[in-house]
């Protein structure tokens, strides 16, 4: 610098150290042009992920160019952390895919295929005749389905494409009937016009709509089952007025990255963390305790917890708050009658208004508490109050001054009763004593006696076997006994569950728990969640800001869901939509039922009565769609279009017609014939979704008997038990699908198996709205550029393929008359057909098949189908004609109809002539706004209206503040609105409070959608009986040895060491980003990875980065190590969706491409997941029905050849 | 005194949840160009860990930043200019770009254009420097979240330094995230390392730039540079460095990093500081003397002597109020929360950090004490799990009194806060504890839990 001075102008310090210089700025343009931007627009991203998070797009020279976060968010309190700035680093990377190498450009067909098709079209001069001439031919058939997966795309003109695709579906509605079409398209709340305008195509042409939150296994089956709601959670800023906080199973900083920083500041507001997590996970950072509990024995944990807080709040000190919450809000004070078991008894059914004599309307469905003064007392708010015309104000949590007695204890009539426990190595039996008493000639108890006999606290005077005290471990659910379970301290657990309450008592109910994929991807996290909801029911948190369950992953928030609901399910023209519970249907689909060595018994309670004998899943699947529980679609084994032809030929009815044939046999379910060809899915539509390369579970089973392409299952079906009402067909079928057609601006797994593959706008490329639980506001998309290249929005997309099909349909189709099976729906009258949850199957003679009442309701509609396209583009009258009906309550929008004639226009001419147009995605984004009362004001205060003649309760006032507010497109393009308070949703945001599930219910007392109206503890339907699972109790992880004759966690043999195999959701992919993106795959290793701890890599000899093979019997995954001392021994971690399109090697097993972390998984179905008809435990779509859940598989893991090959 | 205005962040590592949004808006906005693939202006490491570029910690390696002549005299690390000169052209203490990674792309084309097969078609790793098919070994950010364990993240320099032995297994896992951008330092060894004079620190607001047109691509800073947060352009041969956004501060925007991040845990603010000092600051004898004697360079800006020297230096008034305005001036100098990043290379960092608390309950659960209560909590941050000396090493040189301090504070706030938050009186002891009064620990509350936009910025 000393000889630099005479070279630079300006003033060096005498040190020679410094150089101070003034000078112009000429030198940083480079910076500052780089800077430089034409505008700035708003949008997000549109699926998968539920951040909702806004975002600014940055566009240059009509180039986007990079995305930051908006911070415009309307604040939530002077008092409080604000939701900017929104978003991760999977949002932002996402402007990467607009022109990267993997950007789907032009529509793609598969060479082998679209040559085929020109031939036939050449030769046969008709698309839908050259479609039937490829796909009935088995040899040209098998050609372009055995090369699905394996290159060989060429790029083919959009007309082309769309006409074969709407070809396919012509000539499968035709030949095989319309509920052999379906659309899979996830998470509809992050871009809900992009959803709804395909399933509104599906919905229009009769085909089924599959279920996705449960196909994910992310439905926590628990709430339904204890609060008669699919899932509804705190906004994170809620989190900030908890206490004290457990996140289990939840990483919170990975998978809710734009909320987490709602728990980092909560804790300087002395709020206590505690994190349960197998491994060091990313949260265990900012937890004051961490609890490193073994997979998947959370259950055993929360049981102990839930043993402590009853032992210390409710029997040794009466806790007055947790008391009088207990009484109101959940169903501990009502009475269960006890059934005679040998010298004991077992817990039986809901004693009913019926019981007592009650010869009314709906009696069945009222449960019964003992007052006082020891007098039955049917109180109002129960299911046989909600529908039934003498409820009518009665539906509602008012005591009446009533004082509910909670428990029988200090009556002389004690009785033994017995109990399952599961945790042994063959499940055994417990004997406990309750209370009880003799009501209208049955032996009762309550609900909380039974709690305390099931959490093993005992009282002086009660038979039966108890345990000494927490240090007890010889007896389930002391925190002694979980210590062997978990791993974690007796004297740890015994203290957070003392805290835990502790906190709800002294703050009015403010202590949470975060759960998630963690603890809700397991076989039985159904168990594990009620295991959670015991301790945030016991201690009044439910209801509370600040406090109760608070559930996130895969969950999501529709807030005008009434809106989106029925542009999705085209209810403004027909109803009702055909809606598939998705794991019953991928299950049957990929023959994974096939592959069951066991039957349902495995799962039963010792004390079972023997109901699952000798019965398969798939047997409980055909009982389930037979007896209205589940849907199933395809339904029969013939074209319902078909059955209504001849149905009016014969002269008879529809409905008649089918229950003739079902009867005698004639017609069956297509679901106890699934290999049979006219049983099979034909056409297949996903949008919006990489099912291929993320959530298909028992990946390798798709290939093989869904697609027909080559796949890595190493299992064998003759080892497969034979179900009894489902034909067993000795060659499994391969190939099921006729046409995989897949919408995506990237490749995946899922566009890379597909026939045809139409290139999709991005979410920076349209117009879209977007809202999530996570947040309380709505927010548009909007194109920063037109969609480049040949790309189109899935709305323009779904409207081509529209236009395509009403032309063909002109010729092959016509209008027709469909025959629906619709299965007893939840939140309607349906809920009280089959009352008690007992099971009579009129195919065994049980009980006369009735349509609505002990089988599907069937519902005949009529298909126009060359207007398809027309009634797609407008607002069809049933809107304002019959109304809309959302979890029960009905609105009528007139107004809103006519509001939308004039900012959409109206139709001139044709089917639709004077109603609001539809034609473009601001017009439908329009549409969702002004038909929901979270984003119209005036439909929340009549919905809530019509809700209070129910409940007799005042609740109007909650969104009358809004009355006139009207939410338009254009408001949530300028900035994210706050959405108004309505009946559509359980908890109150009205003064800008923030959102809590259940403040509705408990401030209000407005009942909750269950049997009693009350949060459940105890289900009675037979099944649960069956499984001894009435109330929460601890069951362990599937054994995976027993069942499949896997090796044990822990084995060491010449495979490798075999280990738990979990697959949490990714810090580089999940979310809005997918494992592709180079920015993520940069800042991670690169491509399929596998964490495992560094005493499992040492047994088989891996060094970090080296590849290993991972087999089990469902497939084969090749991906490098990650080891790391974070991780316990005995478990690895696939994050989830990795795709195979990155860096996947060939197996040295069987030389052909690796599979992905669901390679390694298959689908398994609880028997309880299936029940239907009854109460809370009814179908909705999306809210009741089997898991795809994942997490109880093991695998074997080995290094393999480094050298791998492509 | 001169007083000199400088622009400064405060990053609160007890809120850093490690995400890399910073990392990834920051390279889409400023490298994500050719010549800077491997170029993170702002990037996240997992400590412990060995950072990016590896080690780059290890100053007997890489020669980075200052030190004292055996006459106390301040010295560039990499010896004198003759020295220096001499390896002009082959510079031995340069971080060869696979010491940062070797970045690559993959055949994505392959996708949609691979020919018909016998098994799916996958896009395989390419070099971005050759193009050739590679296979990827390491990366920017490959020791995140302990991934590669022991034998990697036990390479981390500042282990070693610890007095007893980090144990790197299961039940004994810590870890925190690190993210760091240019330090803008007061005392910029970059600068002084440049042949050509291409660096400047700019007279306004303190921020460190390279001169792209004087920049001869000598790459001196690069070795100069102790925290390796200057990269060399290989396609336009010049070196390029964090502008702390000078276009969007000039503006009155945060940086892109600040304002992206969504921990909410990085503040900026304008810090006045004596220029007259910083020599005599950064040579004084014991490395642990240098965090006060910095803290000794910053001038107060409510003072009404140092308010008169700043607006004769022609520091103008709006910058005289956002300095007393500074959240940046709070957290270093009135809490004495945030410590800065090795001050022993002797730069004089403005990037500066609140560090850590990590689940401290843990340890004291055995004895049946409950460490939220305000008896326990100072005993609960010794028993830490992550090692306070560890913490030390990266904040303090080893001086573990500051770094107790700044988690004493922390921990004091939760426990008062905890008592507002259920409505019971707070015991005023917890803040008389930390030499704060009771208005003072509710400030920094809002100040790092409210934490609004207009604060933070």
């Amino acid at each position: 610098m000393r000889v630099g001075k005479y070279f630079n102008k300006g003033e060096q310090s005498a040190d020679n150290r410094t150089l101070h210089q003034i000078g112009g700025r000429s030198a940083d343009d480079f910076y500052r042009d780089r800077w430089a931007h034409d505008k700035v627009v708003r949008s997000t991203h549109g699926v998968n992920c539920t951040g909702s998070c806004s975002w600014k797009i940055y566009v240059k020279d009509g180039v986007i160019t990079w995305e930051s976060q908006q911070t415009d968010y309307p604040s939530v309190g002077s008092d409080k952390p604000e939701y900017e700035p929104r978003g991760c680093p999977r949002g932002a990377s996402f402007s990467w895919y607009t022109y990267s190498p993997a950007r789907v450009r032009y529509p793609y067909i598969r060479g082998v295929l679209v040559e085929m098709y020109r031939e036939a079209k050449e030769r046969l001069k008709d698309p839908v005749l050259a479609w039937a001439d490829i796909v009935d031919d088995p040899e040209k058939s098998k050609r372009y389905k055995s090369s699905r997966g394996k290159g060989g795309f060429v790029r083919a003109e959009w007309w082309e494409a769309a006409e074969i695709a709407a070809a396919a579906h012509v000539h499968t509605i035709k030949k095989y009937g319309p509920d052999r079409v379906a659309g899979f398209s996830p998470i509809p709340a992050m871009s809900m016009v992009s959803h709804a305008v395909g399933a509104r195509f599906i919905s229009l042409i009769g085909g089924s709509m599959l279920s996705f939150y449960d196909w994910y296994a992310d439905l926590p089956v628990a709430s339904p089952q204890v609060f008669g709601d699919q899932t509804d959670v705190p906004e994170s800023a809620d989190w900030f007025d908890a206490g004290y906080l457990i996140m289990w199973g939840s990483n919170v900083p990975v998978t809710r990255t734009p909320d987490a920083h709602y728990m980092t500041e909560a804790r300087y507001r002395g709020q206590k963390v505690v994190v349960v997590s197998p491994d060091y996970a990313d949260n265990t950072k900012f937890a004051d305790e961490w609890l490193p509990a073994h997979p998947g024995t959370d259950g055993a944990l929360a049981m102990s917890m839930g043993h402590v807080i009853l032992k210390e709040f409710f029997v040794d000190r009466e806790t007055p708050q947790f008391l009088s919450y207990v009484k109101q809000y959940t169903d501990l004070p009502f009475l269960v009658t006890l059934d005679e078991h040998g010298d004991t008894f077992v817990p039986g059914k809901f004693l009913t208004a019926a019981d007592l004599g009650d010869t009314s309307e709906a009696a069945e469905s009222r449960t019964v508490l003992l007052d006082g003064d020891g007098n039955p007392y049917v109180p109002g708010g129960s299911l046989g109050h909600r529908f039934a015309k003498s409820g009518m104000g009665k539906w509602n949590l008012d005591l009446e001054g009533v004082d509910p007695q909670l428990t029988l204890y200090g009556s002389d009539d004690a009785a033994a009763i017995s109990l399952p426990r599961f945790d042994t190595d063959q499940p055994t039996i417990v004997t406990r004593g309750v209370p009880t008493k003799i009501v209208a000639g049955k032996r009762v108890t309550t609900v909380f006696d039974l709690m305390l006999a099931q959490y093993s606290v005992g009282r002086d005077g009660l038979p039966g076997d108890w345990p000494t005290g927490f240090d007890d471990a010889s007896q389930p659910n002391t925190p002694a006994w979980q210590e062997a379970i978990t791993g974690v301290p007796a004297k740890q657990a015994a203290r957070i569950a003392h805290e835990f309450a502790e906190n709800a008592e002294k703050s009015g109910g403010r202590s949470m728990i975060l759960m998630g994929a963690g603890t809700n991807h397991w076989f039985h996290s159904d168990q594990i969640y009620r295991s959670f909801f015991t301790l945030t029911l016991l201690t009044g948190c439910q209801g509370v800001n600040g406090g109760g369950w608070a559930h996130y992953v895969g969950q999501e928030k529709c807030r005008p869901v009434t809106g989106w609901a029925t542009l999705a399910f085209a209810a403004d023209w027909q109803r009702p939509a055909r809606q598939m519970q998705g794991t019953i249907y991928w299950y049957l689909a990929t023959d994974q039922w096939r592959y069951d060595p066991f039957t349902s018994e495995v799962m039963a309670s010792p004390l079972a009565g023997g109901k699952f004998a000798g019965r398969t899943a798939a047997d409980n699947i055909a009982l389930a769609s037979r007896l209205g529980w589940m849907p199933t679609y395809p339904t029969f084994n013939r074209n319902p279009l078909d059955l209504a032809d001849e149905a009016e030929r014969l002269g008879k009815s529809g409905v008649d017609h089918v229950v003739d044939g079902l009867k005698t046999g004639h017609l069956r379910f297509a679901c106890e014939d699934p290999d049979a060809p006219e049983n099979f899915p034909r056409v297949l539509t996903v949008w919006r979704a990489n099912l291929l390369g993320s959530s298909a579970k028992g990946n390798e089973y798709f290939l093989r008997h869904l697609l027909g392409t080559d796949s890595n299952v190493a299992a064998d079906d003759k080892y497969g038990i034979r179900p009894q009402d489902v034909t067993w067909r000795e060659e499994a079928p391969v190939g099921k699908l006729d046409l995989l057609l897949s919408l995506d601006f990237r490749m995946t797994s899922t566009t890379l198996f597909s026939d045809i593959v139409l290139p999709a706008a991005t979410w920076y490329e349209k117009h879209d709205l977007s809202s999530t639980d996570m947040h309380p506001f709505v927010h548009a998309f909007s194109p920063a550029i037109s969609p480049p290249w040949e790309t189109k929005t899935d709305f323009e997309a779904f409207h081509r393929i529209a236009r395509g099909f009403s032309w063909l349909a002109e010729k092959h189709l016509g209008v027709r008359k469909d025959i629906i099976a619709m299965p007893l729906i939840h939140d309607t009258n349906d809920a009280t057909a089959q009352p008690g949850g007992r099971v009579l199957d009129w195919k065994a003679g049980e009980c006369e098949p009735i349509p609505g009442k002990t089988m599907p309701r069937l519902v005949v509609v009529e298909r126009d189908y060359p207007a398809v396209a027309e009634k797609m583009a407008a607002l069809g009258p049933m809107v304002e004609a019959v109304g809309l009906t959302t979890k029960g309550v009905t609105t009528h929008p007139d107004a809103e109809v006519e509001y939308l004639r004039g900012v959409n226009g109206v139709v001139a001419s044709g089917v639709a002539a004077g109603r609001p147009s539809l034609a473009k995605d601001t017009h439908a984004a329009e549409a969702i706004l002004s038909l929901s009362g979270t984003t119209n004001g005036r439909l929340a205060v009549e919905g809530f209206e019509a809700l209070e003649r129910r409940t007799g309760t005042k609740l109007a006032d909650l969104a009358a503040e809004h009355e006139g507010k009207r939410i338009t497109f254009a408001d949530t393009q300028a900035r994210p609105v706050p959405v108004i308070t309505s009946p559509e949703w359980s908890g109150s945001e009205t003064g800008g409070r923030r959102y809590s599930p259940f403040t509705i219910n408990v401030e209000r007392l407005k009942p909750w959608h269950t049997l009693t109206g009350r949060q459940h503890f105890y289900l009675d339907h037979d099944w649960m009986v069956e499984l001894g699972e009435q109330l929460p109790i601890f069951r362990p992880p599937l054994d995976m040895t027993a069942l499949f004759n896997e090796p044990n966690v822990g084995d060491v043999g010449k495979d490798g060491v075999t280990v738990r195999f979990l697959t949490p959701h990714s810090k580089w992919s999940i979310h809005s980003a997918y494992q592709d993106n180079l920015y993520m795959l940069t800042l991670s290793r690169g491509g399929q990875a596998i964490w495992m701890s560094d005493v499992d890599a040492a047994k088989i000899g891996v060094k970090d980065n080296d590849w290993i093979e991972c087999i089990n019997r469902n497939g084969v995954v090749n991906a490098r190590a990650i080891v790391s001392h974070r991780m316990p021994e005995g478990t690895v971690f696939m994050y989830h969706a990795q795709d195979r399109a990155i860096d996947v090697p060939r197996t040295e097993k069987t030389g052909k491409r690796g599979g992905i972390h669901n390679a390694l998984t298959r689908l398994m179905i609880k028997p309880s997941h299936l029940i239907g008809g009854y109460a809370q435990q009814s179908f909705a779509l999306n809210y009741h029905g089997p898991t795809g859940n994942q997490r109880d598989e093991v695998t074997t893991i080995r290094r393999r050849s480094q050298e791998v090959e492509y | 005194m001169r007083v000199m205005a400088q622009m400064a962040m405060v990053m609160n590592l007890d809120k850093c949840i490690g995400c890399h949004t910073c990392s990834v808006t920051c390279k889409q906005a400023w490298t994500n160009r050719t010549g800077v693939e491997y170029v993170w202006f702002n990037n996240v490491e997992t400590r412990p860990g060995q950072g990016y570029p590896r080690q780059y910690q290890d100053q007997d390696k890489w020669k980075g930043g200052w030190t004292l002549t055996k006459r106390g005299k301040l010295t560039l690390r990499t010896g004198s200019r003759l020295q220096r000169l001499l390896k002009i052209f082959a510079n031995p203490d340069l971080p060869t770009v696979s010491d940062y990674y070797d970045p690559w792309t993959y055949d994505y084309s392959n996708l949609l254009g691979s020919p018909p097969s016998d098994t799916t078609p996958v896009a395989r790793p390419k070099s971005l420097i050759t193009g050739d098919n590679t296979k990827v070994t390491w990366g920017a950010n490959w020791d995140d979240d302990l991934g590669s364990g022991p034998e990697q993240v036990g390479k981390d320099p500042l282990l070693e330094r610890l007095s007893e032995k980090v144990k790197l297994e299961f039940e004994e896992t810590f870890m925190f995230y690190l993210p760091r951008i240019c330090e803008h330092c007061l005392n910029p060894s970059c600068a002084a390392s440049c042949p050509s004079g291409a660096i400047y620190k700019r007279s306004e607001d303190g921020i460190v730039l390279v001169d792209q047109d004087k920049c001869r691509g000598w790459r001196q800073c690069v070795t100069g540079c102790p925290y390796k947060k200057i990269y060399f352009n290989h396609k336009t041969g010049k070196a390029e460095k964090c502008t702390f956004c000078y276009p969007r501060v000039e503006v009155g925007i945060p940086t892109v990093c600040s304002e992206t991040c969504v921990g909410r845990l990085r503040y900026i603010g304008v810090m006045l500081y004596d220029a007259d000092k910083v020599l005599e600051a950064a040579s004084v004898e014991d490395p642990k003397d240098l965090y006060p004697s910095q803290l000794g360079v910053f001038l107060n800006p409510h003072d009404p002597r140092v308010i008169a020297e700043a607006e004769r230096a022609g520091i103008r008034p709006e910058w005289i109020q956002a300095a007393q305005d500074s959240p940046i001036y709070k957290l270093i100098v009135d809490y004495q929360l945030a410590l800065p990043l090795h001050p022993e290379y002797r730069t004089m960092p403005m990037v500066w950090y609140v560090p850590p608390l990590s689940p401290m309950v843990d340890a004291l659960t055995e004895t049946g004490h409950d460490g939220e209560n305000a008896g326990n909590l100072f005993g609960a941050i010794d028993a830490l799990r992550i090692p306070t000396e560890y913490l030390a090493e990266l904040f303090t040189a080893g001086e573990i009194g500051p770094v107790r301090a700044s988690l004493q504070r922390l921990a004091a706030m939760r426990s008062h806060m905890r008592s507002v938050n259920l409505g019971e009186e707070p015991d005023p002891e917890i803040a008389k504890s930390v030499r704060l009064k009771k208005g003072e620990i509710e400030a920094m509350y809002r100040l790092l839990a409210i934490a609004k936009y207009e604060d933070r910025y």
